[in-house]
């Protein structure tokens, strides 16, 4: 069981436990979903769609229970797994007994996940159950021989007459190897016209089925296990995942999945244990719900229409009397204060940190570098980046491949490295910031880089158009072009998937752009950029000349007052500004976007620093007027990309202000 | 190639009824198809936008949605392009976007049916013939006034007016 153990995250230092929520709830999710198919499954032909997906049901979960050393999960679901994929191979044929089973341990799984969410550690045992998987995945009950008789309710009906039963008696008497009946019900019709025995037999379910068929349809046969036999491999588990008929009657009716079978387990713990005040082996709590998003949306727009209301009664407060209307002025401070924090709380529903997707990258190089024989190390930056949920989900792949072929083929063996002069382990950068409205995703390697006469000599080979004096970001490009597998490219490893073309198609579906750069010997550079579709974004709004714009808080690094003499000309049109020793451009917003001024004076009396692409320039303007959270909205949805404006957004007075493009900026002082 | 839609939005006419929205852009008075109208607002102070078009007054927030709002009457040098209380803002949904236009006034909810539509003889204006599916006269207090059947729709989506990115490209 070495490839479910804990695999030593902690080693690594980070704390996986905010996922735990996300993973209760998808395997409580996933748990049901299993449920449910097998409830409704086909036992005589089941689909391989179905069989499939309830393999798949195990194998997430124990994914993420092996993820975060939940080792008694793991276990559990590693045996269910490897009997569903003998299943699903059709090298098992599926039976009642087995979805019996499998919805037996399913309700295990859900009270040892609902411990490991209620933090005790009454975790239900489970080396019996696990022996019977073993035993039904190993195929032997199906010879009849399983460790011992079985004991089981069955139920026939509904029914005409009772006596149509009596027949399954006389089966037993005359085939002595088939085990023995007793009625349950002293011969009589219950109120629903089921009849029920109680057998005890070593023959499989399909047998019994097949033999009653002589005196009862098929359909009218209900087989359950009664009671966990002294006989049976589960001997003494005593756990009561089957319920004692005596004891809870009504139960028997229900297949084992039923929540009273979990019930029934809790309260019967061997151990004798009491049952912890925290509802352990009840049903998993949901602490999560799951919305759609248009929903969400709607009530963002819905909150952002009440600040603005608000703002404006505020606006028109001012001029009341404070004396007289004490009570509504302080009625309407109490509404700004929590419009602005149902404003901000509805914001984040939507938000989630790059580091959702970044943490599950170190788990992956850690294997890829013991699969590849490298050193790599692993370094993120910007995790707190905030992006919309969408996006993030729809990063993952992308990322994930990107990441992939930096280990893969960016990164050189640690022999290769040192010969080279290198350190012997490399080190793969992931880096998320807000740049120019967009969030910026880097994927940085310092291995080998891309080998400019290979690609070269492959895109030759594909019968693309190639000159050799082609530049290298020409060369690089020869990437993206479908077909053009970076595996046959750059490296000897191939067929793994998909290529790079895939990558930009998956990119360019967000909206997105994606960039490669790369120096042979010192590794590859990718740019993911992703426009903001909803993202909140920390904004200095300033004004110019009675107009508002917004400047991202991450590109500015400082403000200063412009004195006399500080701005210096240089040729006729082109300004510098000396900032501690550093010569950086001028640039004027008021002429970047031509606002009218009234008196005709330049009023610009502050200069804010902006940093962008590794370049700063400084941008003159007339006021700064603070710092808040703005949703970025896309000019473009109604309008058109407009130049040096990455977005709008909406002010508290409701107005709007624009978004100033710094990235843009920066390269209009360069030209 | 103008005429021949023309022709074909006229036939369309002709079966059935349809309703306009009349507006006043200086001393004329024009028609859209009412579908196109999403409602119909004061005009509000604008963002706005540099280095646009003066026709483009700028951008304004419409409940969470920021929307281009553009004056007809500078677009088509029609009367002086005044801001008073009177000024209403026609908000159209045209080619799944959102866009507002800027008129004096609105007037009347019309129906009117192909015959009492013209088709419009081929001239030299600012609002090019191709966005024009026809003429039609109203009865009006000192006998008839004409109304300017615009397809909206076209007219906000073309290249000329640049709202869409591909008319920037």
């Amino acid at each position: 069981m070495g490839e479910i153990s804990n695999p030593g995250l902690q080693e690594d230092g980070f704390d996986l436990s905010q996922f735990y929520t996300v993973f209760f709830e998808e395997a409580r999710e996933n748990l049901a979903n299993m449920e449910s198919m097998l409830l409704d499954i086909d036992i005589a032909h089941p689909s391989n769609e179905e069989l499939n997906a309830i393999f798949r049901v195990a194998h997430s979960i124990k994914g993420g229970a092996a993820t975060f050393s939940f080792t008694e999960v793991a276990t559990l679901t590693h045996e269910l797994e490897t009997l569903l994929d003998r299943v699903r191979k059709h090298e098992l044929p599926l039976k009642r007994s087995m979805v019996d089973l499998l919805l037996e341990a399913g309700d295990v799984v859900k009270a040892q996940l609902a411990c490991r969410q209620g933090g005790t550690d009454h975790s239900p045992a489970t080396e019996a159950l696990i022996q019977r998987i073993r035993t039904m995945a190993s195929g032997q009950d199906q010879r009849g021989a399983p460790a011992g008789a079985r004991v089981l309710d069955i139920q026939i009906g509904p029914l005409q007459s009772g006596a149509a039963a009596d027949g399954l008696v006389e089966l037993f008497r005359d085939i002595p190897s088939l085990g023995s009946i007793e009625t349950l019900d002293q011969g009589q019709l219950s109120a629903d016209g089921m009849r029920r025995f109680k057998v005890t037999t070593q023959s499989p379910d399909s047998e019994l089925v097949e033999l009653f068929s002589f005196h009862v349809s098929r359909e009218q046969v209900q087989i359950a296990p009664l009671v966990a036999a002294a006989s049976t491999p589960t001997e003494g588990d005593g756990y009561g995942f089957f319920v004692d008929p005596r004891t809870l009657p009504q139960a028997t009716k229900d297949t084992p999945a039923d929540a009273g079978s979990v019930e029934g387990d809790a309260s019967r713990r061997p151990d004798g244990r009491p049952r912890s005040d925290k509802p352990a082996a009840g049903a998993l709590e949901s602490t999560t719900l799951r919305v759609s998003v248009e929903k969400v949306d709607q009530l963002i727009n819905l909150v952002g229409e009440l600040v603005i209301t608000q703002a404006m009664l505020t606006e028109q407060a001012k001029d009341l009397d404070p004396v007289q209307c004490s009570s509504l002025l302080s009625g309407i401070t109490e509404l700004e204060r929590n419009s602005r924090h149902l404003q901000e709380t509805v914001m984040s529903i939507r938000m989630i940190p790059m580091s959702f997707v970044f943490n599950r990258f170190p788990r992956m190089i850690r294997d890829l570098a013991a699969k590849l024989g490298k050193q790599i190390e692993l370094r993120m930056v910007g995790e707190a980046t905030e992006l919309d949920k969408g996006l993030i989900e729809k990063i993952v792949d992308p990322l994930t491949h990107l990441v992939r072929n930096s280990a893969d083929h960016g990164v050189e063996t640690p022999a290769t490295r040192l010969a080279a002069g290198k350190l012997a382990h490399g080190t793969i950068t992931l880096s998320a910031s807000h740049q120019g409205g967009s969030i910026l995703i880097e994927v940085r390697d310092d291995g080998q880089g891309l080998r400019r006469e290979r690609i070269l000599q492959k895109a030759r080979e594909r019968g693309l158009h190639v000159r050799e004096d082609m530049t290298d970001a020409e060369v690089w490009a020869l990437i993206w072009e479908p077909g053009f597998s970076t595996a046959e490219a750059v490296s000897d490893v191939s067929g793994r998937g998909v290529g790079m073309d895939v990558v930009r198609k998956n990119i360019a579906a967000l909206n997105g752009s994606v960039e490669l750069d790369s120096a042979e010997g010192y590794g590859t550079r990718v740019t993911v950029r992703l426009p903001l579709t909803l993202a909140i974004m920390d904004g200095m709004s300033i004004g110019v000349a009675g107009e508002t714009y917004i400047l991202p808080l991450s590109s500015v690094v400082e403000s200063f007052q412009v004195t006399t003499g500080t701005v210096q000309s240089v040729g006729a049109t082109g300004r510098v500004v000396k900032v501690r020793d550093e010569f950086m451009p001028v640039i004027s917003l008021d002429e970047v976007f031509r606002v009218p001024r009234q008196d005709g004076g330049s009023a610009a009396e502050i200069m804010t620093i902006v940093e962008a692409e590794g370049r700063r320039v400084a941008v003159l303007i007339d006021e700064l007027l603070g710092q808040h959270q703005v949703v970025v909205k896309n000019l473009e949805t109604n309008y058109r990309r407009v130049p040096d404006i990455s977005g709008a957004t909406i002010l508290g007075d409701g107005r709007v202000a624009l978004i100033v493009d710094t990235a843009s900026l920066v390269n209009r002082a360069r030209h | 190639m103008g005429m021949m839609e023309r022709i074909e939005v006229g036939t369309e006419a002709t079966a059935r009824a349809r309703e306009f929205l009349t507006f006043k852009l200086g001393g004329e008075e024009y028609g859209i198809d009412i579908l196109k109208v999403q409602e119909i607002r004061g005009y509000e102070a604008v963002t706005r936008i540099a280095n646009a078009p003066a026709f483009i007054k700028g951008v304004v927030n419409l409940r969470g949605v920021i929307v281009p709002i553009v004056d007809l009457r500078v677009k088509f040098d029609l009367g002086e392009a005044r801001y008073d209380t009177f000024t209403v803002v026609i908000i159209l949904n045209v080619a799944g976007r959102v866009v507002g236009a800027v008129v004096d006034s609105v007037s009347d909810v019309l129906a009117l049916n192909g015959q009492q539509i013209k088709p419009a003889p081929e001239f030299n204006s600012l609002l090019q013939a191709d966005y024009i599916t026809g003429l039609a006269t109203v009865p009006a207090v000192d006998g008839e006034r004409l109304l300017i059947l615009v397809d909206i729709e076209r007219l906000m989506s073309s290249p000329e007016m640049g709202l869409l990115e591909r008319a920037a490209a």
